[in-house]
């Protein structure tokens, strides 16, 4: 008998009587989805947000708060050849502008797909990150994006919340672990 | 007097916990430090769980799915491998620690793998897969930076969450100078993080494989859910041409809705923060990447047979319970010597060897503190206490041991004899404080003892209703 059945058939074995799974009611309490506490969280996670009309406002504010960018890579440009590179190429990425699908207020946390990124690595791998999402796309919870997102249509999705960061040293917080180092989300049509 | 010579004995029986816990406790300065930083994150966790209405809600709701998930578990693992294998995944299973080790090392094997770079999972360091690894000539970077730490001071990690709890700035400063070459006598955390950043940039962009664990999989897509709070399984797995994910079979969870609840409980249980700041759902390899999923028993279909033991299993690794116990705090992680450490660590391992780990349900003072703090309801301390019995009843706890708990259990059931017992020993601490006041009883370590009453309660009870 293969391992494979041998661990099948004693589950099947041992497993408990099937309970039914609980209503996923009531979860959600009275957490706002709005715009101010999504900005509050995110906030203190270390990131930063700004208020925009629409895109093109991008480069300049970038060019005033990350005066020093050499390589930056605007995921929805249509030229894009970095997408059918080998993804070690995005190493020398200073900024990544990818768009963002759902945000989070209650974590400040932002859905994003393989869909709109086009190299899995690009929003890790980046120096610092700058998310653009439209302020109607804020979500009061966890439970709200999961219903929004439904049924998984990329090969990968991750909500970011916040630059990279760890405690590990003494439980002292550091932003800019392997990740980005810093994160801003860019909010449009307010 | 006969509580304390119990007690006596019991210690000898817990001698692994203890012998390390001594150890541990000779510095009395660090013990107070890491008693202190475990409980400010406790602390960190109260707030963020208040701020949250319907937490115990959420709570009670994971409980229950984890609760469905291990009552369903067969269906579910044959609907996962069946959507995995839809979604280009190469499944395989993992009887044991052995097994697991191997299959991981014939793909290395067949890619022709040099070095690979692995993020935290707590099911290779229960498969001691970096040693094995390593025996077989493959160089494994651990990429958590507090596994990275552990790892260059060839320790283990002492906390599931926060590997390097135990250590100290300056001790991670000398070890980044000898291993790293930072400055000597810079143990700044800032700077420090920024050396292991570039230290491990290069690591991710050589490595041929990537190893990751998985906090959840989901039945219903196959995919699965890595937390991290760096990027590092991210930066390895998106870089590598060869993603493993190595998981334990009760990681399954129902559907993909059911994700919601559990990531608002783990990172705020864990740190205290909202999420953490990566949630990645893993479910194609990407084009050109083979992505293979380990499922590993290793025990865990027998634990789900064990009645009283079962809901262990329903365990997210958080370890919220570590940072809450007053035995853990004082402790520290390696007294455990087991790869999950703290008090689910203790209900966990005597399932994979009862004789090796018959100390831990005992390092424990049952104040149930583990039970509250849990986010899935793991009655954690009632588990303790239940496998102290079984354990007992196997055979695994020292003669002495055995022998007391016959004499206490003979001294409980007769009433004239335990009032006899009581009465001598109140006599014996007054007459003779030295008896009991001295390094052979371990109740008298770091405490004075109290001042023995002058009467039982029964005793008092008796004269009191008379006089009222």
């Amino acid at each position: 008998m293969s391992s494979r059945d041998k661990i099948l058939a004693a589950v099947k074995q041992n497993q408990p009587d099937a309970t039914p799974l609980p209503a996923m009611q009531g979860l959600s309490g009275n957490m706002p989805g709005t715009l101010d506490a999504y900005r509050k969280v995110l906030e203190a996670l270390g990131g930063s947000l700004f208020e925009i009309k629409d895109e093109s406002e991008i480069p300049a504010l970038l060019a005033t708060h990350y005066p020093h960018l050499q390589r930056v890579i605007t995921a929805t440009d249509m030229q894009r050849a970095w997408a059918n590179e080998d993804p070690h190429l995005l190493e020398d990425v200073d900024m990544a502008v990818v768009p963002g699908q759902w945000g989070v207020a209650e974590n400040g946390a932002v859905w994003l797909t393989e869909g709109e990124i086009h190299a899995r690595v690009l929003p890790f791998i980046c120096q610092h990150l700058a998310i653009v999402l439209p302020c109607e796309r804020i979500l009061p919870t966890m439970h709200e994006a999961y219903e929004k997102i439904g049924a998984p249509q990329t090969g990968f999705g991750v909500f970011i919340a916040g630059p990279s960061k760890t405690a590990d040293i003494e439980q002292s917080l550091v932003l800019g672990a392997h990740g980005a180092k810093s994160l801003v989300v860019f909010i449009t049509g307010r | 007097l006969l509580k304390f010579s119990i007690k006596i004995s019991m210690n000898r029986q817990t001698a692994d916990h203890a012998t390390l816990a001594d150890k541990f406790n000779e510095d009395e300065a660090r013990v107070n430090w890491h008693d202190e930083t475990l409980w400010w994150v406790r602390a960190k966790r109260d707030r963020i769980a208040w701020t949250i209405p319907e937490w115990e809600l959420l709570r009670e709701t994971a409980s229950q799915i984890k609760l469905n998930a291990l009552g369903n578990l067969y269906e579910y693992l044959l609907q996962f491998e069946q959507q995995a294998q839809q979604n280009g995944a190469i499944v395989h299973w993992a009887a044991d620690a052995e097994e697991h080790n191997r299959i991981v090392t014939d793909i290395l094997k067949k890619h022709g793998v040099q070095r690979m770079v692995k993020s935290k999972s707590l099911l290779t360091e229960e498969c001691h897969l970096t040693p094995h690894r390593e025996a077989n000539g493959i160089e494994v970077i651990d990429t958590d930076l507090g596994e990275r730490i552990v790892q260059l001071a060839k320790e283990p990690p002492s906390h599931i969450v926060l590997p390097c709890i135990h250590k100290k700035k300056e001790e991670i400063g000398e070890l980044f100078h000898e291993h790293l070459g930072t400055p000597a006598g810079n143990a700044d955390p800032q700077f420090l993080t920024a050396a292991a950043r570039q230290h491990l940039r290069k690591e991710f962009l050589q490595a041929d494989a990537a190893i990751t664990g998985v906090n959840f999989a989901v039945a219903e897509t196959g995919e699965m859910v890595v937390c991290t709070n760096e990027g590092n399984a991210d930066m390895g797995a998106h870089l590598a041409s060869v993603h493993i994910a190595c998981m334990g079979i009760e990681k399954i969870i129902p559907q993909r809705k059911h994700l919601g609840v559990f990531l608002r409980l783990l990172a705020r249980s864990a740190t205290g923060q909202p999420i953490t700041t990566y949630s990645s759902h893993f479910r194609q390899p990407r084009a050109g990447q083979e992505l293979h999923i380990v499922l590993v028993d290793n025990g865990r279909s027998r634990q789900l047979g064990r009645e009283d033991f079962r809901n262990s299993l329903k365990c997210i690794r958080c370890g919220a319970c570590m940072n809450t116990c007053p035995v853990y705090r004082r402790s520290g992680g390696h007294s455990y010597h087991t790869a999950v450490a703290g008090p689910i660590g203790a209900i966990l391992a005597p399932n994979l060897d009862m004789k090796d780990y018959a100390d831990l349900p005992f390092a424990s003072t049952l104040c149930g503190s583990c039970s509250n703090v849990c986010p899935v309801k793991i009655d954690i301390h009632q588990q303790l206490y239940k496998w102290r019995q079984v354990l007992v009843k196997e055979g695994h706890t020292t003669a002495a041991k055995t022998a007391s708990m016959k004499i206490m259990s003979g001294v409980l059931s007769a009433p004239r004899t335990y009032k006899t017992a009581g009465k001598m020993g109140r006599w014996v601490m007054r007459a003779f404080p030295g008896m009991v006041n001295n390094r052979l009883n371990p109740w008298y370590k770091q405490r004075e003892m109290p001042a023995p009453p002058a009467q039982s309660f029964s005793e008092w009870y008796e004269k009191n209703k008379k006089s009222s």
